[in-house]
Order: structure tokens, then C-alpha cells, then sequence
């Protein structure tokens, strides 16, 4: 596989972040790499593990477990929707329904272990996450690493014309 | 404060003591080192190098502050914990995984103030003896995470971090730890495991308590970003200055976070218990929307037992025995306690007259399957079982007996696991059914009787695929 010198040296980098174990670098080269492609595949997995000096499933055994990794290609912009009891109660359910509309995405096929439905034409992808602790001012969601606070459905199209 | 000008709309309620907060929303303030230092930052930890470490730790023990992430422990006195002949490197970790439903202070103090941080890391890491510390954010707080390396990299570049800081011999080294999702990670076993580079499955105590047995088994202390800024604040102070604000016991400030059907939600910084759960809600938080009237509220992060409006409590209050109502309790850590509940992250959720319990049981019951790591067969199954049970009295498919095995399932998990997840999810279901029993029983239907499911027959005709 074929890592950029720039992503190499960011590895390098934060594996210097702990002395007494390479395998606690593991997330961090997670992120990395889904930073750089997008989600996590075999490829990857394989790379991580020879880097650090570990069995595969030591670092595959990460991606299945948390949340904030992805297996396949979300959208070019990928979407959060806070869906935790404050959000919720401040209308996330409808401000999920107005994004997927609006983007036409289907979430039917969204089941526990696929969260995330992309929408055809891949620019945009969405998902329920719990709780993004910003209760006081739902409902909230991410888009990438953007974050923005009460968005009612009415601006869910507003939302979405800032990305292209 | 006089001095201080918050950005419109911002200023503090008259009611507000802000210490941790100071500089939340303030006018013309950036989370630049220069903006720090200009309003006299880093001056303590410059300060506080010269004392004995152990001074420091007294000054904490003194202070009576309690861990502001959710279990409310004495932070000095988990400090003690530390072996006494410890040769291993000590570790300290900065818990800023802010997870718990409800509570939202960290994100401002780390998007917002973050040097704050850092100089109360640098005093926590000299008293416990730790060189290498490490900040656990949570993944969701991407520019956080951003915010923090920056603060990191200017504290460096002036030797405030790194070889002999402040021109001592004290070096230390923080470095900010990205999450991935998790709410478990921030259980503290569960962190550390999670630092290692594994699924973070909590480890058992004992023998597994982190300040003898913690990162790569060595002694390490987890703190609550709020915790360790207070640091800072009760060693500029003193620790017996400090308290004496709040009451006995109970000391200090703690920033209370407020959401759901409330005029005004909000962050607060209040002195701990000298503002009532009433004051809260209809002084500082403007009260109740328009016709509506105070159902429940859930006083401490989603895990905390609900506090129906109506429920009265016997509290000691001195020597004497004394009845309040919800409206009247102080919103500390012991009183919340005798009231059954807790005070947990300061995560205060509101609920009025317009809100179906069933509807808001069933989705705190879908956090929690979804956040179980799964280690502990009762929770990750139960929590799973809890969800199935509520999805069906909110769908109409539920009979009246599916309320008594809801309560089963629950009283199943609590004291049966590894770590204290097993507790937060099994309590909102046990003190929802306690305290509206009936409404739940009414959001099912006696038609749905034949179709009654309990775990073992959802066990057998479970989807195995």
C-alpha cells in the first residue's frame, strides 16, 4: 500500500506520542488513515498492524468496536444527527426526515450494524450518533468536522447549500 | 467579575459564581496563550512549582472537591491512592470523553479556554508526580481536539511544557488522545484500556484500580476536565478558602448544564448546593414553556434516577428530620442522594406536562443498548431486551406485563457487571417504572395480552443471523 510521505510522517509523529507502547498508537493511525481515505479497509488494517508490530485483528477487532469508524465510503460530506433524549426531544427525529429529504437519501436499508446511508450520488451520507453533548442547544449534528447547533428542519436545506 | 464583559446575550445570571467559567463567552477573549497569559495565566502553575508536591495534594484534600464527572469523589483523596513506594511512572489522564446525555460543559471550556486546562494539568501532574499525561477527547469533538494541540504546541514553544518547565526541574509532556465514539471510554478502566490501543472493555475492581493498576499497569489518575481546572482555581485561592464556598460537603462551584423543555437552557456555574432545583429551573432558567407544567426531571446525566414533580423527600437537615419537595432540593451531591438520585455530571434534563415517559424511557433505553461494550452478558443482552420492551409499549404492541418484565430485566443488570454501566442504564428504568408505573401500563394494551414475550422466549426466537 502506498502511504503519502506526508501521512507517514504524521504517523511517525504520533507514535512518538507513547513511549512505553506502539499499540496504544493504534487510533490515532486509525483516524489518520480514515481522515485521508474515507473509512478503513483490509489494506489499511493489514498496514496499521505490521507498523505497530501487531495481529490484524488486534487492530480490526477497533474498527467493528467504535462507532466513529467506518468500513465502506460514506458521501463526500458525511452527516451526524445528534439522536440522545435532549436533541431528540428539540426534534431530531424531524430534522433527520428534512436532511434525508432534502439530500435524497434512503435510510431504510440502516440497520445497527450498517448506521450509515449514503445517497446516490454520494455527495452526501448520514447517520444517528448519540449524544454530541451540546444538549442546551439541539438539535445539533456534524457534518464532516463541522458542527452546527439548532437546526430546525425548516433550515435543513440551508444546511445542506453550504456544501458542494 | 464587575470587570469582565460577556458577549450580548452572554452575561452570567446574577445567581452565577464563575470560576471554571470565567472566561466563557467572554468579550474580546480567544483561546490564544497570549489572551491567557495577558489576564494572568500560567502565573499559578509557575507558583505552584515551587511548593512540595504533597502541598499541592493537601491544598486539593482541603479544598473538599468532589470529582465533577459523575461519581463525585474526593480529587485530592483519590490522588493519595497512589502507592507510597510506587517505582513505576505515574500517569495522569484528563477524562474529556463528555459523554453522559445531558452534559455539556467540557466542550466549552476546551473549545473555549483551553490553557485553563493545561495550567490545571501541569499542577495535577506535579503534585501526583506524573510526566507524561494525556488528554481522552472524544472523537466528536473534532475541532476540540484541534483547539487543544494548538494550546499544547504554544505552552511548549515557551517551555511551559516539555524539559524543566518554568525553568524547574519538572518535565512533562501532555499529548491529546483521540476517542472513537464510545461512550464506555468514559468509564474510567474502559479509558485506559481504550489508551492502550484495545476495545475498551472496563477491567474488574479490585484489583484493577487505576492509581495502582492503571495505564500500561501502572498508577494513574483520571480526572474530569472540570476537576482539574478547579485545581488551579483552589490553589490560587486556598483550599480552605475555596471551601467555604459552596456548602459542607458539598464545596466549591460546579457548572450545571440544562436542557429539554425549559425557556432558557443553558450552562450555569453556580455554588454547589446554594441554588435549589426550583431556583434553577424558574429563576436562572426563565421556567416552564408557555401553559405547561413541570413533569419529571432527571438531575444528573441520563443515568441519574428521574425526580418526578410531584415527590416529596424526608432530608436530614442538621439534626433535624425535614420534608421538601422536588422544587426545594439543593442541587448537591448529598442531597440529591437522599432524594435517590444523584448529581452525577450536573447534566439537569427537564420534562414537562407534553412528554410521554414511555417515549423518553425508550429512547435513554436505546442509548444504552447501543453504548453497552458487551463484556457482561447481563447488560449487553439486557440493555438490548430493555430497548425490544420499550420500542413495543411506544409502537402499541406491548401488553401490561411487559412493564413487570422491563422491570426484571432491569433489576437483572444492576450489581451484576464489571463496571458501573450496568447501574446507569438499569436505573432510569427502574425509577421510571417506580415513579409512573401507571402511564407506562396505560401505553399498553390488554389486546397485546397472547403476545406476551419475555426474555427467554425473545432469547429463543431471537435473530441469529
Amino acid at each position: 500500500m502506498d502511504v503519502k510521505k506526508e501521512l507517514l510522517e504524521k504517523i511517525d509523529e504520533a507514535i512518538t506520542h507513547y513511549p512505553e507502547s506502539k499499540r496504544s498508537a493504534t487510533l490515532p493511525l486509525l483516524h489518520l488513515f480514515q481522515e485521508e481515505h474515507g473509512y478503513i479497509n483490509d489494506e489499511t488494517v493489514e498496514w496499521i498492524a505490521d507498523k505497530l508490530g501487531l495481529e490484524p485483528i488486534n487492530v480490526l477487532e477497533l474498527v467493528t468496536f467504535y462507532p466513529g469508524f467506518r468500513q465502506s465510503a460514506p458521501g463526500k460530506f458525511h452527516i451526524r444527527v445528534c439522536r440522545t433524549l435532549s436533541c431528540a426531544m428539540a426534534g431530531s427525529e424531524e430534522l433527520m426526515e428534512a436532511l434525508c429529504e432534502k439530500a435524497g437519501i434512503d435510510r431504510s436499508g440502516v440497520s445497527h450494524h450498517h448506521p450509515i446511508a449514503v445517497g446516490k450520488d454520494g455527495k452526501f451520507s448520514i447517520e444517528f450518533a448519540e449524544c454530541l453533548a451540546s444538549c442546551g442547544t439541539g438539535p445539533v449534528c456534524l457534518v464532516n468536522d463541522d458542527f452546527y447547533e439548532e437546526i430546525t428542519p425548516m433550515n435543513a436545506g440551508k444546511l445542506l447549500k453550504k456544501y458542494n | 467579575m464587575a470587570d469582565i464583559k460577556y458577549r450580548k446575550g452572554k452575561t452570567p445570571h446574577k445567581r452565577e459564581y464563575r470560576l471554571i467559567f470565567r472566561n466563557i463567552d467572554r468579550e474580546g477573549w480567544d483561546p490564544s496563550l497570549a489572551t491567557y497569559e495577558a489576564d494572568g495565566g500560567y502565573q499559578m502553575a509557575k507558583k505552584g512549582l515551587a511548593m512540595q508536591p504533597g502541598e499541592i495534594t493537601d491544598e486539593v484534600k482541603a479544598s473538599g472537591l468532589r470529582g465533577r464527572g459523575g461519581a463525585g469523589f474526593p480529587t485530592g483523596v483519590k490522588w493519595t491512592f497512589i502507592p507510597p513506594h510506587n517505582t513505576k511512572p505515574v500517569y495522569l489522564i484528563c477524562n474529556c470523553d463528555e459523554s453522559e446525555p445531558g452534559t455539556f460543559k467540557d466542550r466549552y471550556i476546551v473549545h473555549q479556554d483551553p490553557h485553563q486546562l493545561i495550567e490545571g494539568m501541569i499542577l495535577s501532574s506535579y503534585a501526583v508526580g506524573a510526566h507524561v499525561a494525556y488528554i481522552y477527547i472524544r472523537e466528536e469533538f473534532p475541532e476540540g481536539a484541534r483547539i487543544l494541540e494548538t494550546a499544547i504546541a504554544e505552552a511548549r514553544e515557551k517551555s511551559y511544557l516539555g524539559k524543566g518547565i518554568f525553568g524547574s526541574d519538572f518535565d512533562l509532556e501532555i499529548y491529546v488522545h483521540r476517542g472513537a465514539g464510545a461512550y464506555i471510554c468514559g468509564e474510567e478502566t474502559g479509558l485506559i484500556e481504550s489508551l492502550e490501543g484495545k476495545r475498551p472493555y472496563p477491567r474488574i475492581k479490585p484489583p484493577y484500580f487505576p492509581a495502582a493498576l492503571g495505564l500500561y499497569m501502572s498508577p494513574t489518575i483520571v480526572n474530569n476536565v472540570e476537576s482539574l481546572c478547579h485545581v488551579k482555581h483552589i490553589l490560587e485561592m486556598g483550599g480552605e478558602a475555596y471551601a467555604r464556598l459552596g456548602t459542607p460537603r458539598n464545596t466549591g462551584t460546579r457548572i450545571l448544564c440544562v436542557s429539554g423543555d425549559i425557556k432558557k437552557p443553558g450552562y450555569f456555574e453556580v455554588e454547589v448546593g446554594k441554588v435549589t432545583l426550583g431556583e434553577l429551573i424558574y429563576d436562572i432558567c426563565g421556567g416552564l414553556k408557555e401553559g405547561r407544567k413541570l413533569k419529571a426531571v432527571i438531575p444528573g446525566g441520563s443515568s441519574a434516577k428521574v425526580l418526578r414533580a410531584d415527590e416529596r423527600f424526608i432530608i436530614n437537615q442538621g439534626d433535624e428530620k425535614v420534608e421538601i419537595g422536588v422544587e426545594d432540593i439543593p442541587m448537591d451531591f448529598d442531597t440529591l442522594m437522599a432524594c435517590g438520585s444523584m448529581a452525577g455530571s450536573g447534566g439537569v434534563i427537564i420534562m414537562d406536562d407534553s412528554r410521554s415517559m414511555s417515549w423518553v424511557l425508550n429512547n435513554i433505553n436505546h442509548f444504552y443498548a447501543h453504548e453497552s461494550c458487551g463484556q457482561c452478558t447481563p447488560c449487553r443482552e439486557g440493555t438490548l431486551w430493555m430497548q425490544k420492551i420499550t420500542d413495543r409499549i411506544t409502537n402499541g404492541s406491548a401488553s401490561p406485563e411487559d412493564v413487570e418484565t422491563l422491570k426484571s430485566v432491569a433489576d437483572n443488570i444492576e450489581g451484576k457487571t464489571i463496571c458501573a454501566f450496568g447501574e446507569a442504564a438499569s436505573w432510569p428504568v427502574q425509577s421510571f417504572i417506580a415513579k409512573f408505573h401507571d402511564e407506562l401500563v396505560a401505553d399498553t394494551d390488554e389486546a397485546n395480552a397472547d403476545s406476551v414475550v419475555t426474555p427467554e422466549g425473545m432469547l429463543a426466537t431471537a435473530d441469529l443471523k
